[in-house]
């Protein structure tokens, strides 16, 4: 494995308490880059709120998070929201898709590059006098959506509203809207959720496209294990807000905890032998 | 619905109709200098009933009507999209074809030979509250915040030029842009601690603040003189060249300067203008700006604000951006107001100025810039057309905005131009990896 | 301080109106206030017509009045959600609203041009008090109209707590108000339920009304404005939506009003009230008693 890189995201004894409910209790792993790492475990086991905290919207009750990109390095338990997605670059993905309906499919790639577009502008006064440099900004905007726009497959819809999408298309739109923002890590809330199993396939191609081509780690939470096995280069697996489990698919596959977590406890005691 | 049915529906409702007629119609009260007398006018519930009974009726045959219009199976190989009603129609082609005829209609309205002191006056009221529900539309419309005391930064532009003027002898255009300033550094004060607060609690906090506003202009007697209001404000010049009949030793009068005779209809005319003018940069702004990367902010904010910030933008400088420029707007048509009046009293902003506005804004149909001109024109004018019945025009100006929400709940021109299209950008090298 | 509580009372019984129609629908019924004048007018005139048919022993008048107020402006209530509100039940959120605004614009109009816009007074009926401190320089006075008032207040509360926290209509408004569509595929007739809130609201404005005639001895066609605001006000600072919330911050604010022209200015007593709200949103965003939101992503 690469022992010796620098992780791209650290997490460290990461705990997370609402009230006396303990949703993550002191999860500690590793993600690296032009890796995807998924994230599985059962209902309620705590994904979504791990997600949360390294998203910045929820700041975690114990723990530090420590994101590498290169020389800089961002402690993202004291970050804002929007900074850690501004500053750290961190995109993400939700697991109720959440785009911009009204606006159309290109608009809501061009605000993903708003902090770049602002700047071009010169935070607006030079843009509200049509200043070169902003139009020229603006281009490679577009340029950069319609690049998504071809991988993703919705070239054909640029201008049709976001919210009259078919769900497959809104899912892919949001990884794309994600993508435009250059992240270093990508992190996807179960993206293969209510997707028929063509889409999931091109959806597997579409995550490989951006590991291997975009430098760009990649966090995945997915039920889907046709997914999860196929795509992974890394899994960690919670249960009860735990991580029960680290290891490649096939470590991930033949752990005895894992198994128990998924399929409960077998009645003989002896679990390990499968 | 059979017809004994709609009788039936239109009986209860006329019974309703009375019950609740009885006290307040049913009985008038009397000033007997001591207790309060009593007469008794059931003539008037008979009326309300009888009037909601046909009214009800009526509604209720114009529905089946209607809906059997609706039934009727539609000629094979109709295209869908064609059927769209014909407000939608004239609301997707607004920004083309109708916003330049209402401009080319304002510039050339006061040259209409029925364009006489009333015409223009009325046009220059309808204008002032164009800007505004231009202005609020920057707040409301696109960033989705729902502000209801925009009157305050009315107010203080207002305030703002007649206190320059008066104590410093500051002119209109001088005193303009001062005025959008401070008006702006307003919103940024109040938009700063409540702008992370939930849609609706905005609301009350900008509500709260506009009273606010208005008590302190109402009591600060000092400086703003209370009740009685400001009088005397200096009234604009043409750059310089005052509309005076006799100017002072050393000055030109517009009239002198043009070698016309003098007229006060020239000073109305020129007034016209000028907000014709500033209504319009403000149009032109919000064009401007919905198509740079801090409007666009504005509508995803209103859209999403979590999905915003997973993005990296800031939602609150973006909102408080949103606020501060919808309150200068506010506060340029303030100070426009004071000029025009050259009187201003806390009473010109109240509440029902700031939900009146907020109207227009709504019923022209969120984001429509055409969609305001008309429902300003509408509330403004429906007021004063019915003046002769003085007493019914706030009713009928109460009952019509319900109405038109009932009907078009979206608003009038409701429609919504993306802010770029793929289809017209270039298509530079070809989409390599960026 | 005893004005204040009074004050609050009224304010209390107000808010309770727009918390729940909040609630249950999430708009803010900009209507209220004027309803709430509408019921202090039924109740001068109920009084008025009642004094020409002879009923003068107090407290059977004040009994038929209450009764006559809260059916009659319950009524309105009814209606004005009937009319206004319910065409326009799910669309986007200020289309309501304006329709709200609307509402009220007519309303007041509508009182003014039936009883006409001047002040209605009304001879004081209930007199006297209890003396509860003697300074040297002041007493303190408890007049037994305001021992009415705040009984009746409370009664109306635990009464009104009583009825959402344990009968099958408090129980649909419970269920509307988590999740209005779910609540009617379970067979929650939801309109009804809409309905009987703004009944309910309207009823206890009604009270609201009938208590400050009493106390002030007039009412005019343009008070329903800022009682309205007030009130709204005690409903946001209390945690719309939470009924606790409403009593708590109608208390609140009424304390704040007295306090204020007590010691400071009374014109200045609305902007104080005001601040406080601000002040209090800052630190605690969904108010006093508000359930704190987490964003659920």
């Amino acid at each position: 494995m690469s022992a010796a890189k620098i992780p791209l995201l650290r997490v460290e004894h990461l705990t997370m308490r609402f009230g006396g409910l303990v949703a993550v209790n002191d999860v500690s792993f590793d993600a690296w880059p032009g890796e995807i790492t998924a994230i599985i475990g059962p209902n309620g086991a705590g994904k979504t709120t791990v997600f949360n905290c390294i998203a910045g919207f929820y700041r975690p009750s114990v723990g530090r998070l420590t994101l590498t990109n290169g020389e800089q390095q961002f402690l993202l338990e004291r970050m804002y929201g929007n900074d850690i997605a501004g500053k750290a670059r961190v995109a993400r993905t939700f697991q109720n898709i959440r785009l911009f309906p009204k606006m159309t499919v290109l608009e809501n790639l061009i605000v993903a590059q708003h902090n770049k577009l602002m700047r071009a502008s010169g935070y607006t006064l030079l843009g509200l006098f049509g200043w070169k440099g902003y139009r020229k900004a603006e281009a490679e905007a577009v340029d950069r959506a319609r690049y998504w726009l071809d991988r993703t497959n919705l070239l054909s819809v640029a201008d049709e509203q976001a919210g009259s999408l078919p769900y497959g298309g809104q899912r892919r739109l949001e990884i794309a809207r994600a993508m435009c923002t250059e992240p270093v890590l990508l992190c996807l809330d179960e993206p293969a959720a209510g997707l028929n199993p063509r889409e999931s396939a091109e959806l597997n191609g579409l995550l490989r496209f951006i590991r291997d081509h975009h430098n760009c780690g990649v966090l995945l939470i997915e039920h889907d294990m046709s997914v999860v096995m196929q795509i992974s280069d890394h899994i960690i697996v919670l249960d009860y807000g735990k991580k029960i489990a680290d290891g490649s698919p096939e470590e991930i596959r033949n752990d005895p905890a894992v198994i128990r977590a998924y399929l409960g406890e077998p009645e003989t005691s002896e679990a390990g032998a499968a | 619905m059979t017809f004994a049915q709609r009788l039936r529906d239109a009986g209860l409702a006329a019974l309703v109709a009375a019950v609740l007629a009885l006290p307040l119609l049913g009985f008038e009260t009397i000033d007997t200098g001591g207790p309060l007398g009593i007469r008794a006018r059931f003539h008037w519930i008979a009326y309300a009933a009888v009037s909601v009974f046909i009214g009800r009726l009526a509604l209720l045959a114009f529905f089946d009507w209607w809906r059997l219009r609706q039934g009727r199976p539609e000629p094979l190989q109709s295209n869908a999209p064609a059927r769209k009603d014909i407000l939608t129609r004239i609301g997707s082609q607004a920004d083309k074809y109708l916003m330049p005829a209402l401009i080319a209609f304002a510039i050339a309205l006061p040259m209409m030979p029925f364009a006489d002191r009333t015409v223009v006056d009325l046009a220059t009221v309808v204008l002032i509250y164009v800007m505004l529900g231009w202005g609020l539309n920057i707040v409301v419309g696109l960033a989705g915040l729902l502000d209801l005391g925009y009157v305050a930064f009315y107010a203080v532009g207002a305030y703002t030029y007649a206190l320059l003027s008066l104590n410093f002898g500051f002119g209109f255009w001088e005193a303009l842009p001062l005025a959008g300033l401070f008006a702006a550094t307003f919103g940024i004060i109040l938009g700063f601690p409540v702008l992370r607060l939930r849609g609706d609690y905005l609301a009350i906090v900008t509500l709260g603040f506009g009273e606010i506003i208005r008590v302190v202009l109402l009591n600060w007697t000092d400086v703003t003189r209370g009740s009685n209001g400001i009088t005397g404000i200096q009234r604009p010049s043409f750059f310089g060249f005052p509309f005076t009949s006799s100017p002072e030793d050393g000055q030109t009068a517009f009239h002198e300067l043009f070698g016309l005779e003098y007229s006060s209809i020239h000073r109305i005319i020129f007034l016209y203008y000028v907000i014709l003018v500033l209504a319009l940069i403000t149009n032109l702004f919000t064009m401007r700006i919905r198509k740079l990367p801090i409007g666009r902010a504005w509508e995803a904010l209103r859209e999403d604000e979590i999905a915003c910030k997973a993005l990296g933008i800031n939602p609150t400088n973006t909102k408080l951006t949103a606020f501060a420029i919808g309150a200068m707007f506010g506060g340029f048509a303030g100070s426009f107001f004071a000029t025009r009046q050259g009187f201003i009293s806390p009473e010109s902003f109240s509440f029902i100025e700031s939900a009146v506005i907020l109207a227009i804004v709504v019923l022209g149909g969120m984001g429509s810039q055409a969609g305001i001109v008309l429902a300003a024109a509408f509330l403004t004018l429906l007021p004063e057309l019915a003046r002769e019945f003085s007493l019914f025009r706030m009713l009928a100006f109460g009952a019509a905005m319900v109405l038109i929400m009932i009907w078009r709940p979206q608003g009038l021109l409701a429609h919504r131009e993306p802010t770029l299209r793929l289809s017209t950008q270039p298509s530079s090298s070809g989409g390599g990896k960026p | 301080m005893i004005n204040g509580v009074t004050l609050g009372a009224v304010y209390a019984l107000i808010a309770i109106g727009y918390t729940m129609v909040y609630g249950i629908i999430g708009m803010i019924n900009f209507a209220h206030g004027e309803i709430y004048m509408i019921g202090a007018f039924i109740a001068v005139i109920s009084f008025a017509v009642l004094g020409v048919v002879g009923i003068t022993w107090v407290p059977l008048a004040l009994l038929i009045v209450l009764i006559v107020s809260m059916l009659l402006t319950g009524l309105y209530g009814w209606t004005v959600e009937r009319i206004a509100y319910r065409p326009l039940r799910g669309s986007f959120r200020l289309a309501p609203l304006i329709s709200a605004i609307g509402m009220s614009i007519f309303l007041q109009n509508y009182v003014q041009i039936a009883q006409g816009a001047r002040i209605k007074p009304l001879q004081p009926m209930v007199r006297g008090g209890i003396e509860l401190m003697k300074g040297e320089t002041f007493t303190v006075t408890l007049s037994y109209l305001q021992i009415i008032i705040i009984v009746v207040t409370v009664l109306l509360m635990a009464g009104f707590s009583w009825l959402i926290a344990a009968t099958p209509l408090g129980r649909a408004q419970r269920a509307c108000e988590q999740d209005r569509i779910m609540a009617a595929l379970l067979g929650v007739n939801t309109d009804r339920t809409i309905s009987l809130t703004f009944v309910l609201g309207a009823m206890l404005a009604a009270v609201a009304g009938l208590m400050t005639t009493l106390y002030y001895g007039v009412v005019d066609f343009y008070i329903g404005f800022l009682a309205g605001l007030k009130a709204f006000t005690a409903a946001v600072l209390g945690g719309i939506g939470s009924l606790p919330g409403a009593m708590l911050g109608g208390m609140l604010i009424g304390l704040i009003e007295a306090f204020w022209a007590a010691y400071f200015s009374s014109e200045y007593k609305d902007v104080a009230a005001f601040s406080i709200l601000v002040i209090v949103l800052i630190f605690r965003p969904t108010g006093l008693l508000g359930r704190p939101e987490v964003e659920k992503v």
